[in-house]
């Protein structure tokens, strides 16, 4: 069947076309409802699990002066705040909320190829984060067992929440992967199948590369976190002895045997690296787009940038085992994970290069989006450069349980990817609503939040070299640590609480100017990709009206020399007039 | 692990190098009228819902591959004692083999437009199908009383893990078997069914295969 057949398919569209409120709101078909419908779930949780990580701040901060944080809240609070922003905010938010939105946008398709499974995937979405949340209000109360549910403790007493807590947190990961792998499916096949006249792989917008490629890592690599919550679900359960080795718990010995504890982290961390690029490479991608649209400039690079994504996609299978250097392994396996996670910083590194250089004598307007783009450049290239560090098996023994490791993956994999979340936000908010938002608002925003993560982070890293201790609810009385670490950690503390609170500014603003912001037009950035040419703002059911746009060029067509304009939309045909770009110096 | 690791490197070597072949000998940002373009570059020539079914095939082949992996591992530990699968289970691994057949005798009578032919073999697939999850669920009854319980050893564990997996995805595939059936049915036309078919018999020869796979893993450990 011929690409065009599939595209222009207007009479499949007819089948979801909404008619009433409910339709059109709730059980919705259409892409950028669930879109829509997916991130304001996403952050919501995101914004519990900010508080969460609130609280935990405040004992650390302040110890035992909060009678309302107890060792056994604190755990819990740790557990889900890591859990509530890896899984149910950042890959919910990157895939099911930007993904819906904008690949049939970009791709130049009328909605996902397969719109009733996309709407059960955000219902099931959303029922695994009420199980999740629901956890809150169980007796015994949410799993305290750290956000890798490493077994045996996960599901023993005396650890938080083994009564309920754990099984509605297994149960609610089965629910999300089951709801991402329904998305997942939707996303690479619409992806592959239904781009418009025109529209070849190599013409998508970085940001559908990156999403395309965590899709596929999503996909490969959640089934390994599925295996490990179904077994987990079986030992605690019925009494398997999947994960659970022989143990005297309370004096007494329980009914387990032989199981192994390792084999859970290996299935863990299979998923779990993968995991880290199914956050990084839709951002990667979203800010690759950011960075050209705001510098008025071509990406630089475009096709070494999809390789480094491809390459990236491929070298994250093979890394996982980095993260278990303390379980101890074979000096072999840690020689071959080391060097796979060095390698792997080549087509990391090659892509931070191409931003800077698309920067490089840009026509760069400080915009909003853009301020957070290039904050995120500096938060990335931080997080990643601690992760070489962290990478090599010397380095990683004597700092892997300290809070050099906190601060590390909060730069590379909370903080960077954030703020390409905001930069992402800000930069589609007139598309998605109509409406511009407030740019004084939205640049304090940027400052604050940028400057007060660093005042968060950065110090992190001395207390992980003075030998700090991660997951520790208090540290008592400890020769080694300095009055000035208890100094730092109340300053932590209260950036942490100042940074929390700024991003009301965010939520003030984006609620406001639904109604208040002034009207944005269809393309206010000028920028070249599809979604900025659909005929209405916002886009109605079906995108495009009765014609579907034709292709003509890459997304990346900015400052022509000798076109009128500094962008050429992606449907511009080619014109006598303006000059081709085989003389070299623009393009290649 | 190496057992999910060959499994995932095929898949990624494919996606990859379909993906890079799309790239090579592009310049992407030469303008040109999409006509002179090879028309659709980078799209399957194939219904959306047949790539949909084989990304699925591809996850699903990642599902059982990581469990192969974690019995692989598991198996090496101390405490491993074999169970003695029941004869019974070549006798399911017969009639789901007849189940495909049925399945392919279909395919080819949807394309030929042979509208009895359809509705047998479709409705002899299912009843093969549900008389192979019948069969599974007495091998289990008999692993039970023959005192192979759930928790008394991790080999019976998988065991029963593995043969509900792979039951709960026929069952999947049932799901879309009665729909398509009710639809043929109550009056639709084999042209009509034809994708259904299709796919049905693609994922139930995809799941035989997974259960010759399992079966003879079981046989060997």
């Amino acid at each position: 069947m011929a690409y065009v057949a599939i595209a222009d398919r207007d009479h499949e569209l007819e089948h979801h076309d909404p008619t009433t409120f409910i339709t059109k709101y709730i059980w919705s078909q259409d892409h950028k409802v669930i879109a829509i419908q997916y991130s304001i779930t996403a952050l919501f949780v995101g914004f519990v699990a900010l508080v969460l990580s609130g609280m935990m701040r405040l004992q650390l901060g302040f110890p035992d002066s909060f009678s309302f944080i107890t060792p056994v809240s604190y755990y819990q609070f740790i557990t889900m705040h890591g859990m509530i922003m890896v899984i149910f905010l950042l890959t919910a938010l990157f895939l099911g909320g930007f993904g819906n939105y904008l690949i049939p946008l970009m791709i130049g398709s009328r909605d996902m190829v397969f719109p009733y499974m996309n709407m059960v995937s955000f219902w099931v979405y959303l029922v695994s984060v009420i199980v999740l949340l629901s956890s809150f209000f169980v007796p015994g109360g949410p799993t305290g067992a750290g956000w890798t549910l490493y077994p045996p403790q996960a599901i023993l007493p005396g650890t938080p929440g083994t009564d309920w807590g754990i099984i509605l947190m297994l149960v609610s990961l089965a629910l999300f992967i089951v709801a991402f792998t329904m998305g997942g499916l939707n996303y690479v096949t619409t992806i592959l199948q239904a781009r418009t006249r025109g529209m070849t792989m190599m013409r998508l917008p970085l940001s559908l590369w990156g999403i395309f490629m965590a899709t596929i890592l999503g996909l490969l690599a959640f089934p390994a976190l599925f295996v490990s919550a179904v077994m987990m679900t079986l030992d605690k359960a019925i009494g398997t002895s999947f994960f659970m080795p022989a143990v005297i718990s309370m004096g007494e010995q329980l009914d387990h045997a032989g199981g192994s504890p390792i084999l859970f982290q290996h299935l863990f961390w299979f998923f779990g690296h993968p995991e880290v690029y199914i956050v990084a490479l839709p951002g990667f991608g979203l800010v690759s787009d950011l960075l050209s649209t705001h510098a008025r400039k071509s990406i630089f690079g475009y096709r070494m940038m999809v390789w480094a994504i491809l390459a990236i996609g491929g070298l994250s299978f093979v890394v996982w085992a980095h993260h278990m250097y303390v379980s101890g392994m074979n000096p072999y396996f840690g020689f071959f994970f080391a060097t796979t996670t060095l390698i792997i910083a080549v087509p990391t590194a090659i892509k931070v290069y191409n931003w800077v250089l698309t920067l490089w004598q840009g026509d760069i307007h400080l915009t909003v989006p853009m301020l957070f783009a290039i904050g995120f450049i500096f938060t990335f290239t931080h997080g990643g450069l601690t992760g070489i560090f962290l990478g090599n098996v010397v380095v990683d023994l004597p700092l892997s349980d300290t809070y050099f490791v906190v601060a590390h993956f909060h730069m590379v994999m909370g903080v960077s990817p954030i703020m390409v979340v905001f930069g992402a936000i800000y930069h589609w908010y007139p598309k998605i609503t109509g409406r511009m938002f407030n740019e004084t608002l939205g640049k304090w925003h940027f400052w604050l939040t940028f400057f007060g993560t660093y005042a968060i982070y950065l110090p992190m890293h001395y207390l992980g070299f003075l030998g700090v201790p991660r997951r520790y609810f208090s540290m008592g009385d400890t020769e080694f640590m300095p009055e000035s670490a208890f100094v730092l950690n109340q300053s932590i503390t209260i950036s942490a609480l100042f940074v929390g609170v700024v991003q009301l500014l965010f939520l003030y603003n984006i609620i406001v100017s639904l109604k208040k912001g002034k009207e944005a037009g269809p393309n206010p950035w000028k920028a070249t990709t599809l979604e900025w040419q659909t005929p209405d703002t916002p886009p109605k059911h079906g995108n495009w009206g009765h014609e579907l746009p034709v292709v003509y060029r890459w997304a990346y067509d900015y400052s022509v020399p000798g076109y009128h304009d500094d962008f050429i939309p992606q449907n511009v045909p080619p014109n006598p007039d303006i000059p081709a770009h085989d003389d070299g110096t623009h393009h290649s | 692990m190496t057992f999910a690791l060959v499994f995932l490197a095929i898949i990624m070597a494919t996606v990859i190098g379909w993906l890079l072949r799309q790239s090579l000998n592009t310049q992407p940002w030469d303008a040109k009228d999409p006509l002179e373009n090879q028309p659709g570059r980078g799209v399957i020539n194939a219904d959306p819902a047949k790539v949909g079914l084989i990304a699925f095939i591809a996850v699903v082949t990642s599902l059982f591959a990581l469990f192969l992996s974690a019995y692989l591992m598991r198996m090496q530990l101390g405490d491993w004692r074999p169970l003695a699968e029941p004869d019974l289970l070549w006798l399911n691994t017969a009639i789901l083999v007849l189940a495909s057949v049925a399945f392919q005798v279909t395919r080819g009578a949807a394309s030929r437009d042979q509208p009895l032919t359809l509705k047998v073999g479709l409705v002899v697939g299912g009843v093969c199908t549900t008389l192979f999850l019948l069969g599974q669920l007495a091998a289990w009854q008999q692993l039970h009383a023959s005192g192979y319980f759930m928790t008394g050893n991790p080999a019976n564990a998988f065991f029963y893990l593995l043969t509900a997996l792979h039951g709960l995805h026929l069952l999947g595939g049932m799901w879309v078997w009665g729909r398509t059936t009710m639809r043929l049915l109550t009056g639709a036309d084999a042209q009509s069914v034809r994708l259904s078919v299709e796919l049905c018999t693609v994922y139930w020869h995809y799941l035989l295969l997974v259960w010759i796979g399992l079966f003879a893993l079981l046989l060997s450990t």
